[in-house]
């Protein structure tokens, strides 16, 4: 690779990073918002137009706070947790298609971070750390609580990645490709994967809450029976940091199921747009690069609707009973999904037989 | 470059695979394991083997793991704050024996083995790719492969009937 190439590569990944911290910011913002909105609230309104200052506010109080370990804590490890949740929290993006191909100076440049051809199983090995953060966060503050909201993490996300990988196997057997940049590719127009998967979607839409530990499924940190749970005696920054590492998780979940399931950067009468935009322009290059931003915001209005759609869930649905909790997973979900596989499997041999 | 890398990683896999051993805290034991898998992992990438990197990572790093400190940290909870594992000497003893008989018979097996080297012009780089393990695995490999999967079946079904209540007993 070239070092202008490194240099594009350097500068999307900044670019990418720095949008993934701001919209886990302003999620929590939007969050207080919609939360007002639905119980008929003002919501944050005092720091800046419109409260828009709030995020800001809120992490000046968190890093102006006393940084507390407790006594008996693991020192090291509880340090670390946090530490952990945030670093996994941000991976995950790096393999996600933003964008199709922008040219600039005749270079293709493409609006992904790296392109790995096992990008699913790398989004699904880094979502599966997830659990260490908190696993290790709540063992190291030495409190029965904590611990028992770290043990919840952990069995609630293995159960959950069960019934996700399964759902995605179905989509996996369609396009034949583990690439994230291929699926995306596939889905081009309007012919996005939720109109052959509707019930993996669903599976995956309810793993994916289950994984991002949101309501209903956040029992690891439900504070009515744990005290707040994994972070209990969490304060700061390092608590800023496991609130903060739970948006960015929602955002990654979100990015996540726009790519597989909404056809990512795609959107209806994008070739005609481009055809249109050839002859109107005369230049191949500003045609392609004004459809690819074109896309890019289209993909981000898919996965603000799905940011919306999370809050909108949690404040709108009570939590789950633990065995219930442990029954949808392997008792509804983990079957359905084998008999989407199943359904999928035949609709594709059924499809070969009659064209 | 690629040369130093594996010697960085070599090391690193071959100190936390120590500190596994060494560390008096079973959850930092578990958490070098962790970091051992990952090197591993590197490994595997060096190799071109990304599948099987990504399958190490998801299925060892991800799933067993997460199991191995789940117990741990349940086992741990009674006693928390010391927890230094007690040895007697006789165990002591029984330990080194048995593991420095696994190294002799490590030392005699490698003793004679050849290794085997790769010929640049005819090595397809292509091998470790998920499009051709798959191939491997459902042509040349079909047998042991299903055999393995019943393998795993079996053992599921084993730990659902050992961990099934038995009629009469008393919900939780």
């Amino acid at each position: 690779m070239e070092s202008v190439d490194l240099l594009y590569k350097a500068i999307y990944i900044l670019v990418i990073f720095g949008i993934t911290l701001l919209i886990a910011t302003y999620s929590t913002y939007f969050e207080r918002k919609i939360a007002a909105f639905i119980q008929d609230r003002v919501g944050p309104n005092r720091a800046g137009p419109a409260g828009l200052l709030q995020p800001l506010a809120d992490a000046g109080k968190l890093f102006f706070k006393e940084d507390f370990i407790p006594a008996r804590a693991n020192k090291a490890l509880f340090i670390l947790g946090p530490g952990i949740a945030m670093l996994v929290a941000t991976m995950s993006s790096a393999v996600i298609p933003y964008g199709d191909m922008l040219l600039v100076d005749g270079r293709e440049i493409y609006l992904q971070a790296i392109e790995v051809n096992i990008g699913v199983l790398y989004i699904f090995g880094v979502v599966s750390l997830g659990v260490y953060g908190l696993m290790i966060g709540g063992w190291a503050s030495n409190n029965k609580f904590s611990l028992l909201g770290a043990i919840r993490a952990a069995s609630q996300n293995i159960s959950y990645e069960i019934a996700m990988g399964l759902s995605l196997i179905a989509v996996l057997m369609m396009t034949g490709s583990l690439s994230l940049r291929e699926i995306a590719a596939q889905q081009a127009g309007f012919n996005w994967n939720i109109w052959y998967q509707p019930l993996g979607f669903l599976i995956f839409l309810v793993c994916a809450f289950a994984e991002t530990n949101r309501t209903p499924f956040d029992l690891p940190e439900s504070e009515a029976e744990l005290i707040g749970g994994y972070h209990t005696e969490y304060g700061s920054m390092k608590l800023g940091m496991y609130l903060f590492a739970e948006y960015i998780n929602i955002f990654v979940a979100s990015s996540v199921m726009a790519t597989l399931y909404f056809g990512a950067y795609n959107f209806p009468f994008m070739f005609e747009l481009e055809a249109w935009l050839v002859d109107a322009t005369d230049s191949v290059v500003t045609a392609n690069n004004i459809v690819t931003l074109l896309g890019v915001g289209f993909m981000f209005v898919k996965i603000f609707l799905f940011i919306f759609f999370f809050m909108w869930v949690r404040w709108t649905l009570p939590r789950f009973r633990y065995d219930q909790l442990m029954k949808l997973g392997w008792k509804i979900l983990i079957p359905l999904a084998i008999l989407n596989i199943l359904l999928t499997g035949g609709g594709i041999l059924l499809k070969d037989y009659l064209f | 470059m690629t040369e130093s890398l594996f010697y960085f990683l070599a090391s690193l896999t071959l100190l936390c695979a120590l500190m596994v051993v060494l560390s008096k805290n079973p959850v930092h034991s578990v958490l070098f394991l962790i970091i051992t898998f990952f090197t591993i992992s590197g490994h595997y990438v060096l190799l071109n083997a990304q599948f099987l990197a990504a399958v190490n990572i998801i299925v060892y790093a991800g799933a067993i793991m997460v199991l191995f400190l789940f117990v741990i940290m349940f086992l741990n909870m009674s006693k928390a704050g010391d927890s230094k594992i007690k040895t007697s000497t006789i165990s002591k003893f029984a330990g080194a024996i048995a593991g420095g008989l696994l190294f002799i018979v490590l030392i005699s097996a490698l003793k004679d083995a050849s290794v085997v080297g790769y010929t640049p012009e005819t090595y397809n780089s292509q091998v470790g790719m998920v499009e051709s393990l798959g191939y491997v695995l459902f042509t040349d490999y079909l047998l042991p492969f299903e055999l393995a999967s019943v393998l795993f079946l079996v053992a599921m079904v084993g730990a659902v009937m050992l961990g099934k209540k038995e009629e009469g007993e008393s919900h939780f």
